[in-house]
């Protein structure tokens, strides 16, 4: 969308009608991967009309796709260009491309590539012939890592605004009192802290060592864990009574529930039904846990005065 | 490390092995290893590994794989019931939520 590059077919190092022909999407990122890759071989990158996306999804979403392929191999004039008829289309472009409609339509040759661009030069030297493991997508700790603050940043926009409405409830409801809404938006701003370390941060990290295969159980999980040490050491030194202590009891795993269930569109491993039957269970539980935290945080603000 | 497996049995991915030709081209698109090769035959091996991707439906030639293709993604399906097309997934037009 923001990021791309012109459609066509370019020449990497120096291409002869011999070389190899890659095929790749028109977001920068993805180009760039791939030419780095090739640094030092000879070969032809032909770039699809993604609209600035990615392969994997440009796939899901059909424009990295059998239609747009074909087209491009006319519209470059691919045929003349090349002697090989065989095209080294990206792994994770097979969800939009059919290879067998690709040879019968353009007589080009799909050979699936890697999953990953690194893997290429390793590819070429095994003559065309990818391994188990370049054929793998998976999702290790250093991918979970970086993606952690595309969780954390949306969510902390989310709580400051809540925060700032909980603020103007609970100096209506204690009163008109600023310091004691302060003290008590304090404590439901704390609340959210936690869940989003627990939910948008640490449960992405820690996903293969958390109980439960739903991100929801993860999330509450760990959520709970932190809820008792929250709530038990603020009943205990801070006193704000028994419904601000069951507040956050109720309230921080079930947040932190509904924020690592989010993480399942950034995850490599969710399918569309399982996430489906996740949030079937898990999104009433959510709101439900929510609300009723939200009320007990309204009757100890109340109780307060 | 072993990989990371989501919900049990819930996945739509069908295979009707008296269909299939043995072309191994499911074998080189998934990139779940949920086939394997077993005497020459094709046969689903790891069916909760699948994450619905499509690719193995749309490459196969025979029409032996059916699957219904789709993104995992909670926060597209979220933005979807509230008519909203933003955040990390936006709903395609298939209705289908497809990460951006």
């Amino acid at each position: 969308m923001h990021y791309s590059v012109d459609p066509g077919l370019y020449a990497t190092g120096n291409a002869r009608p011999e070389s190899p022909v890659f095929v790749t999407a028109n977001y920068k990122m993805t180009f760039d991967l791939l030419r780095r890759a090739l640094a030092g071989i000879d070969g032809w990158i032909l770039v699809l009309d993604t609209l600035g996306i990615n392969v994997w999804c440009a796939a899901g979403k059909g424009t990295f796709g059998t239609d747009e392929l074909v087209e491009r191999i006319e519209s470059s004039c691919l045929a003349d260009v090349v002697s090989d008829r065989r095209l080294i289309v990206p792994q994770l472009g097979a969800p939009g491309v059919a290879a067998h409609e690709v040879r019968r339509r353009s007589g080009f040759q799909v050979v699936y590539g890697p999953v990953r661009a690194d893997d290429v030069p390793a590819f070429l030297k095994n003559g065309l012939k990818a391994t188990g493991r370049m054929r793998r997508k998976d999702f290790r700790f250093t991918e979970r890592l970086a993606l952690v603050p595309r969780e954390v940043v949306p969510a902390v926009k989310w709580a400051i605004l809540a925060a700032a409405a909980l603020y103007v409830l609970s100096f209506f409801v204690s009163g008109f009192s600023a310091s004691k809404a302060a003290d008590w938006t304090l404590l439901a701003a704390v609340s959210l802290g936690i869940s989003i370390l627990a939910g948008a941060a640490l449960t992405p990290i820690m996903l293969p060592w958390l109980p439960g295969k739903a991100f929801s159980t993860k999330g509450f999980s760990l959520g709970l864990l932190f809820a008792v040490f929250a709530s038990l050491l603020n009943y205990v030194f801070h006193h704000p009574g028994i419904a601000a202590a069951l507040a956050q009891l109720v309230s921080i795993p079930t947040l932190a529930a509904y924020l690592a269930m989010n993480f399942t569109g950034s995850s490599t491993f969710t399918s569309l039904s399982g996430v489906r039957k996740e949030m079937r269970f898990a999104l009433p539980l959510e709101i439900g846990g929510m609300t009723v935290g939200l009320a007990l945080w309204i009757a100890a603000v109340v109780m307060g005065g | 490390m072993r990989p990371l497996l989501y919900l049990n049995d819930v996945v739509t991915l069908a295979f009707d092995a008296s269909k299939c030709t043995g072309c191994r081209m499911c074998l080189a698109v998934c990139p779940r290893e949920v086939f394997r090769l077993s005497f020459g035959k094709i046969e689903v091996a790891s069916r909760d590994a699948c994450i619905e991707c499509g690719a193995c439906r749309r490459n196969c030639p025979s029409g032996a794989l059916t699957v219904r293709a789709g993104v995992g993604c909670a926060s597209g399906m979220i933005n979807k019931m509230l008519g909203r097309k933003k955040a990390c997934c936006v709903v395609g037009d298939d209705g289908y939520p497809s990460c951006q």
